[in-house]
């Protein structure tokens, strides 16, 4: 399979996310300027890493959603690309329209970084297929602005259509509140597009592939990633 | 030289002189240096360059005695940070300081601008970022703004630290009411270079280009190094518009691009503007090449109009770097920076003259002799008494008035004790993806080396009542803990970054305060070959007359050869023994079991015995790295039974612990221990009998009771609850 990681300016977990790739690829993906009006040819995934893009100024990711290979971005999605975001690029995605709802401040108004549990709710996505059905697993969050929040309809309608990927849970799977740090609407961590082809997430399962630093609770997302391609030849 | 700046008139400039912070006779030697009278931006120069932050002038005869060199150092105190070599040909880059001043008057920019300004000394020298700690001291939690100073603190270095993407790993805080009126905040950057491609910033060839790179200057900031050089009175909070303004997303930027021009060869020298700003880089940099340089100031990309070259020569903004570059390089530097959307700019060029000439719109406004504003630099040797030394308390002669378990529960709930949550649950620990011991998984932060098995261990370190009651061997164990804890989880320490945190160095008790420290700090790093390779002195931290606890604060790196090999401090499962390694004597002397039960703050703090250390040390550090060492963790504030309670609430594991029922055993705070968690205890007893350190066993891991040896038990829930609740109370209606 081939990626592509996009850097913006102030993008920081290019590396960390390069790393996670590589582990399931063998090979280290190449980095993507903001600036570049198209994508490299051949490209099987678009990865949006996490970072503060342009400082969070305005608001999380409204600039970067304005670069010019955002614009490359959604016509690849638009031809059924496969686009991960994660954090700030989940917080990018949303301002680029590529997926609904918003994100707002934590409900504490405080910057968090701990650990959380998330449970996969679906298992037929390029992103999550080497999941077991109704798996749980550890991450780690770190944002100040991961609070999703949709209007009632909408998260009617995305729980309806089955684009809600990944919910807080307790260790035991349980969406309760105390497992929800963010505030999120139905405790959403991570959502697709309907097409499932582009998903976005706030936690980082990036940083949980390695048994030497944080285990490897996050595998299995890549690995459905490469999987998928594999296949898909 | 016939190119002299307007001087100021006489009076006037002796009167500013001394609002400038000019102290004794220091303006005469201004005078006598120029020959005249300075003018508005040569006296702005000379103040800030003879300021105790720049010039270290009451305590340099102090420093110059600490230990700094050892085969492995490849830079010493003097250049922007420390750089030692870490196997494979790599360097650590480190240091750690103070923004003390600042913070107290505007907490969430002054601790945010004391993370840039550690991250480019940093970053300077070619070293890509790769952790920050840090070292708070707050007043007590109920004093007038202290609420608001810790959450303002908190989340300036979360803020700054979180958005440049360098994980905030580690750090260590204390409250007293000394710190009042003067908080700390002490922030330490680890750096990774490769060691033969480390950047320095003495200045060379004539006529080579001095290059101005990111932000671009305000107003904001001047005079700031002078503030950080006196103490506070009733009007401080007047002093705000000193306080610079950070932009971490700048920095960011910048970090990117110093490292994608450093790959190329176009940098001859390089030096971020810090504390007085385009002054102490322009001079240091040309001073330590021993050239002459010459600004332009109508060239400084400025950010306010009608900016006057005192103002541009004194300001503080944040996120700006001096580079001289060899020549043709601009065009590649200038693409490099513009890329990343900073600031560049040709503002002058290298001499031959041996003096800074300061142009703007079209008049010189300073034309100095630099060698003599170094070397005339004043230079004190304040008077000191020693510290009284104080009478050793018996542990017999204090009444219990509680038992063990009650002790225990109240310890792990204190403010010095209780859990650190709240604070790191704002700090990204995790970014790069390379951290392997977060906060609170070990005595040490353990952070990987992109694409090598090889780890770095760091710590901070400081027991300020120690130092208050015994300036010496409060120095001393300072050194001695940060070397246990990288001990304690595996690695092996090789240097340290001072942070000097004082009163008012005019008055001899406080001087010898600091001389007893310095030298404490130099027994413990020559006995423990653990030399100083960067330091900060902040003194004059004071309010209305009275001073802090003496605070020398410790920033300790040590390296793993394999991450794998780092071992943590959570209690492991059933079945695992618990082995205390060092000698115990219970003492009570300043513990914090005798100012939180007994009510009293005496006696004299534990000693250090450096051999026992070292031998204690060296002991611990060898069966963790054979391999059979499940969990090891110090024994440090609070003593032997809050250490095994913090590893029974870092796993939710109990343990059944033996001994004698004595306050003095569990509670004492003798140095140079370890509890170590391993299966084959007979076979650690063999091998420490063999070595010649004590070790005894202390009880076996197991359940979900701590239960104690004079038969009481108390659930780890309990005390996880007790030890998690105090700081999220305590800082519930605080912002």
């Amino acid at each position: 399979m081939k990626a592509g990681i996009l850097l913006f300016p102030g993008t920081n977990r290019e590396r960390d996310m390069a790393l996670a790739l590589q582990r399931v690829t063998g090979v280290k993906p190449p980095m993507i300027w903001h600036g570049e009006s198209t994508l490299p040819a051949g490209l099987d995934l678009v990865v949006l890493p996490g970072g503060f893009s342009y400082g969070d100024y305005l608001r999380c990711g409204a600039m970067a959603a304005q670069s010019p290979i955002m614009r490359a971005v959604a016509e690849f999605a638009a031809k059924g690309g496969h686009v991960l975001g994660v954090c700030n690029g989940f917080q990018i995605l949303i301002e680029a329209g590529l997926l609904p709802g918003a994100l707002l401040k934590n409900a504490s108004l405080r910057f968090l970084s701990m650990d959380c549990h998330m449970k996969v709710e679906r298992t037929d996505t390029p992103f999550t297929n080497r999941f077991k059905p109704g798996a749980v697993f550890r991450s780690t969050m770190a944002h100040g602005d991961g609070n999703y929040f949709a209007d009632a309809a909408m998260a009617a309608r995305l729980e309806a259509e089955g684009q809600v990927v990944l919910r807080y849970v307790t260790p035991e799977g349980a969406a309760t509140e105390a497992a929800n740090r963010n505030g999120s609407v139905n405790n959403i961590a991570g959502i697709c597009s309907a097409n499932r082809r582009v998903l976005g997430l706030m936690p980082h399962p990036e940083n949980q592939v390695d048994p030497l630093i944080d285990g490897t609770d996050g595998l299995p997302l890549f690995e459905s990633i490469s999987a998928s391609f594999a296949t898909a030849g | 030289m016939t190119d002299l700046p307007i001087p100021l008139a006489p009076e006037r400039a002796k009167q500013l002189g001394a609002e400038f912070g000019l102290k004794g006779d220091e303006y005469d030697r201004v005078l006598a240096i120029l020959g005249r009278t300075p003018s508005l931006t040569e006296l702005g120069i000379f103040s800030v360059m003879w300021s105790e932050h720049c010039s270290y002038k009451s305590s340099r005869f102090w420093l110059k005695q600490l230990p700094t060199k050892a085969p492995w150092v490849i830079q010493g105190p003097g250049e922007n940070a420390g750089v030692i070599d870490i196997g494979e040909g790599l360097a650590a880059v480190f240091k750690m300081e103070s923004h003390n001043h600042p913070s107290f008057i505007e907490p969430y920019q002054g601790a945010a601008t004391g993370v840039g300004g550690i991250l480019r000394d940093v970053f300077t020298m070619g070293a890509r970022p790769i952790a920050n700690l840090n070292a708070l001291r707050f007043g007590a939690p109920d004093a007038p703004r202290m609420k608001q100073i810790i959450d303002g603190v908190v989340r300036g270095i979360g803020g700054y630290g979180n958005c440049v993407g360098v994980p905030t790993v580690g750090g260590e805080v204390n409250f007293h009411p000394r710190y009042n009126g003067n908080p700390l905040v002490n922030a330490m950057t680890v750096g990774i270079a490769r060691a033969d491609s480390i950047f320095y910033a003495a200045a060379s060839g004539v006529g080579n280009p001095v290059v101005y790179v990111g932000s671009k200057t305000g107003r904001d900031g001047i005079h700031g190094a002078t503030m950080a050089s006196a103490e506070f009175d009733a009007n401080s909070e007047e002093k705000r518009p000193t306080v610079q303004v950070g932009d971490p997303f700048s920095e960011k930027l910048l970090i990117e691009a110093c490292m994608e021009l450093m790959a190329t060869d176009a940098i001859v020298a390089i030096q971020d503007m810090g504390a007085a700003g385009l002054t102490s880089s322009s001079v240091e940099m040309a001073g330590k090449g021993d050239m002459g340089i010459e600004l332009v100031l109508d060239n400084v990309p400025q950010r306010e109009t009608g900016m006057s070259a005192y103002e541009m020569m004194l300001s503080e903004s944040q996120e700006r770097m001096l580079m001289i570059l060899k020549p043709g390089r601009e065009a590649v530097a200038e693409a490099i920076f513009h890329k990343w959307e900073l600031d560049f700019a040709v503002i002058g060029h290298l001499t031959d003259t041996g003096r800074i000439v300061i142009r703007h719109k079209g008049q010189v406004e300073a034309n100095i002799e630099l060698a003599p504003l170094e070397s005339q630099a004043p230079l004190y040797q304040r008077p000191w008494v020693p510290t009284p030394k104080l009478p050793v308390l018996e542990a017999a002669s204090v009444a219990d008035p509680v038992g063990l378990k009650a002790a225990l529960l109240k310890l792990v709930a204190c403010p010095d004790l209780c859990s650190r949550r709240w604070i790191w649950d704002q700090y990204d620990s995790m970014v790069g993806g390379q951290t392997a011991k977060r906060p609170g998984a070990a005595d040490a932060a353990v952070v990987r080396v992109e694409d090598h098995k090889r780890a770095l261990a760091m710590t901070t370190d400081c027991t300020p009542r120690y130092c208050l009651a015994d300036p010496e061997e409060g120095g001393k164990q300072a050194v001695a803990e940060a070397w246990r804890n990288i001990t304690a989880v595996g690695g092996l320490p090789l240097a340290i970054t001072d942070n000097m945190n004082f009163g008012n160095p005019e008055k001899p008790e406080i001087m010898g305060q600091f001389a007893g420290a310095v030298m404490g700090i130099g027994a413990a790093c020559t006995a423990l070959d653990f030399p100083v390779v960067s330091g900060n002195v902040s003194l004059y931290n004071e309010t209305e007359g009275r001073g802090i606890l003496p605070t020398p604060a410790i920033g300790g790196v040590g390296v793993l050869e394999d991450v794998a090999q780092a071992v943590g401090l959570a209690m492991p499962e059933a079945g695992h023994a618990l082995v205390l390694v060092g000698e115990t004597r219970g003492w009570l002397g300043q513990s914090i079991w005798l100012r939180e039960i007994a009510g009293r703050e005496d006696g004299a703090p534990p000693p250090v015995d450096l051999l026992a250390e070292r031998r204690n040390g060296d002991f611990v550090r060898g069966r963790i790295l054979a391999g059979t060492v499940a969990a090891c963790h110090d024994c440090a504030d609070g003593g032997l039974l809050v250490t095994v309670a913090e590893m029974a609430m870092a796993s939710g594991v109990g343990a059944k612990l033996e001994g004698q029922d004595d306050k003095g055993f569990w509670f004492g705070e003798d140095q140079g221990r370890y509890v170590l968690a391993v299966r084959d205890a007979p076979a650690l007893l063999a091998a420490a009998a063999a070595a010649g350190v004590p070790a005894r066993q202390i009880g076996v891991s197991g359940g979900g009771d701590l239960a104690l040896p004079n038969g009481e038990a108390i659930s780890v829930a309990e005390l996880s609850a007790a030890h998690e609740a105090t700081l999220p109370n305590l800082m519930r209606d605080g912002a």
